[in-house]
């Protein structure tokens, strides 16, 4: 049986990492369990990329430890990256290459050539449905076409942690959908760690474990519920009911079109004032907090739809 | 071994898909072709009309063959620089549009992608400058034909050296750089510059003492005096062997940078050689110091 220890896959230690006068990584700790879906957010310059970085080994950390499967980063390098699979937000794949010669260069990196690679890449065909796309230029397919590619670029050699660096920006929701379905099937079938920076908060509320970074120092950690717990509160929705009658309760509402928001401190409250007025409360709903009020109460601040389509950090 | 073969597969075939990278190398080669076509062969006849002693004749089909053949020595020596510097910008490309990112993911020793843009590189400029040395020849056999197999074999080895130069110096340089607007900068200043320098576009003899004395500092030099000796050699001798004054021919070997002078100092072919030799395993030893003081930073 795993004890807790064993199961840490990623263990990082008053990570600090500087550029010139800018804290770009300001002594973070936190742990990563193997096979949970672990979300990192933050903003634009928050340090996403920079911790992304020192922990695939392409930038050098200033001070703070970096254990991989229990291994310090520095002491094998090489093993540690063989472990890893990177999706980078913006495909760095060869346009001007068909998908086959992409994924053939990107197989030898990792020792994979000859019987096993084509044993890999019909695995992966059929996974992602790529079949099709295999004789055709990178440059030539669709955007979603193209992450698919760069999924099964960053699985050719089975890794144990996949780090998502905003995998679905700018996609349209069925491809988010599939690339999706397909994460999670690894990481059930293959007990695949996942590592997520995202902008889309819906996606985040979907993890085992979210942490958030802002100016290079973590703000808050937990899972979706306990955060939402921490920093928002409940909403009750009510139908059906005139703006007077809601008036009379005394507490902050926002009116829709044939609704009512109400925004209540936790359960508790919520059911304390349901059951005190049942005349009011005959058709609602209560629900937690959503991620993006977690983000904004914890940051102050809203990742905006621009940061949604652009850049994800600091590339150092 | 297998991977390292497979990344420098990869290497050529982008060199070769990305027709920009492919045609910015043959922009020096063609435009001397121009010139040649226009006017440079002619002042070329003509001055050596012009220099020729009182009471000798030259034959038409020498001439020609002498302008072919400096035409030929001129674009071999440059296309095999500006070919090797365009082929290893893929090395600069590769950091400007983020792919080293995905290769500096992978396990592979930082040493083994230098080496596989490196095999990659001399394999392109090799393929592109060994089929133009093959269309020059047949260049020179329609013009005028009068180098042996031993002067093809010496003029192939000349391409291959200069080659192997160019990816050196192209390697050195283009490992200090990073982005789009510097890979246009390099590759225009290359393509331009570099036919000027090894004096294609016009024999070092012409220029003035101080700038011709700083070029014999720079070691393509003698790597252009080599393939010159090798594609007009035949050219010369023919000279010499149809009576021509032997000082004549001299002078000639003099003018179009067959013979070179350091300070006064008449190089040999095998310093030549050398010089070029020596050059690239500097160069190559540079290149290979360089990756590993840049591995060793980023552990």
């Amino acid at each position: 049986m795993n004890t807790f220890a064993d199961n840490k896959i990623i263990e990082i230690r008053d990570l600090h990492k500087s550029f010139g006068d800018i804290k770009a990584v300001d002594g973070i700790s936190f742990e990563v369990r193997r096979g949970e879906l672990f979300a990192f957010l933050g903003v634009n310059g928050a340090g996403k990329s920079t911790t992304i970085n020192m922990l695939c080994g392409q930038l050098k950390k200033d001070s703070g430890q970096i254990l991989i499967d229990g291994e310090p980063i520095e002491n094998s390098l090489a093993e540690i990256k063989g472990k890893i699979g990177v999706v980078f937000q913006h495909s760095v794949l060869d346009k001007a290459l068909s998908v086959k010669d992409n994924l053939e260069s990107r197989a030898a990196l990792y020792g994979i050539y000859g019987n096993e690679f084509k044993k890999r890449l019909d695995e992966l065909c059929e996974l992602l449905e790529l079949k099709e796309l295999l004789r055709r230029p990178l440059g030539k397919l669709s955007g979603g076409q193209r992450r698919r590619i760069d999924v099964a670029r960053a699985l050719l050699h089975r890794p144990k942690i996949l780090i998502l660096d905003e995998p679905t920006t700018g996609l349209d929701p069925q491809t988010r959908k599939i690339l999706w379905q397909v994460i999670e099937d690894l990481r059930k079938d293959e007990d695949m760690t996942v590592f997520l920076t995202t902008h889309y908060m819906e996606e985040a509320a979907d993890a085992d474990y979210v942490v958030i970074i802002d100016s290079g120092r973590i703000s808050a950690s937990g899972t979706p519920l306990e955060l939402k717990n921490a920093y928002t509160g409940d909403f009750i929705t009510l139908y059906g009911v005139d703006e007077d009658s809601v008036k009379s309760l005394g507490i902050e509402y926002e009116m829709q079109r044939d609704l009512c928001r109400l925004s209540v401190p936790n359960t508790r409250a919520a059911t304390e004032l349901i059951v005190a007025h049942p005349e009011i409360f005959s058709d609602y709903e209560i629900t937690k907090g959503k991620m993006d009020d977690v983000f904004l109460a914890v940051t102050g601040k809203k990742l905006s739809d621009s940061e949604q389509r652009s850049d994800g950090g600091a590339k150092k | 071994m297998r991977s390292l073969c497979i990344f420098i597969k990869r290497n050529v075939k982008l060199f070769f898909a990305d027709k920009g990278m492919f045609f910015t190398s043959l922009i020096t080669p063609a435009i001397l072709l121009v010139l040649y076509v226009t006017f440079l062969a002619n002042v070329y006849t003509d001055s050596l009309l012009m220099a020729l002693p009182v009471g000798f004749e030259i034959s038409q089909e020498l001439l020609d063959g002498f302008a072919g053949a400096q035409l030929v020595s001129s674009i071999l020596s440059v296309s095999c620089v500006t070919v090797a510097f365009c082929s290893n910008m893929l090395m600069v490309q590769d950091k400007a549009n983020g792919t080293v990112r995905d290769i500096t993911v992978s396990p592979i020793k930082a040493s083994a992608t230098s080496i596989a843009y490196y095999v990659a590189t001399l394999i392109s400029a090799l393929t592109v400058c060994l089929t133009a040395t093959a269309i020059c020849l047949l260049y020179v056999a329609a013009t005028g034909w009068y180098m042996t197999a031993l002067d093809i074999v010496l003029l192939v080895l000349d391409v291959v050296l200069l080659c192997l130069f160019g990816v050196a110096l192209s390697s050195i340089i283009n490992f200090f750089l990073s982005t789009q607007g510097q890979i246009s900068a390099v590759g225009t200043l290359i393509s331009s510059g570099y036919g000027f320098l090894c004096g294609a576009y016009m024999p070092l003899s012409q220029f003035s003492d101080g700038l011709r004395n700083a070029i014999m500092f720079l070691p393509g030099t003698y790597g252009t005096a080599l393939v010159r000796n090798h594609a007009m050699r035949g050219v010369l001798a023919q000279m010499e062997k149809e009576g021509l004054p032997t000082e004549f021919v001299d002078s000639v070997r003099d003018n179009f940078d067959c013979t070179l002078y350091f300070f006064e100092n008449k190089i040999d072919i095998p310093i030549m050689y050398a010089v070029i030799g020596v050059t690239v395993c500097v160069l190559v030893a540079a290149y290979v110091i360089m990756n590993i003081i840049k591995g060793r930073k980023v552990r």
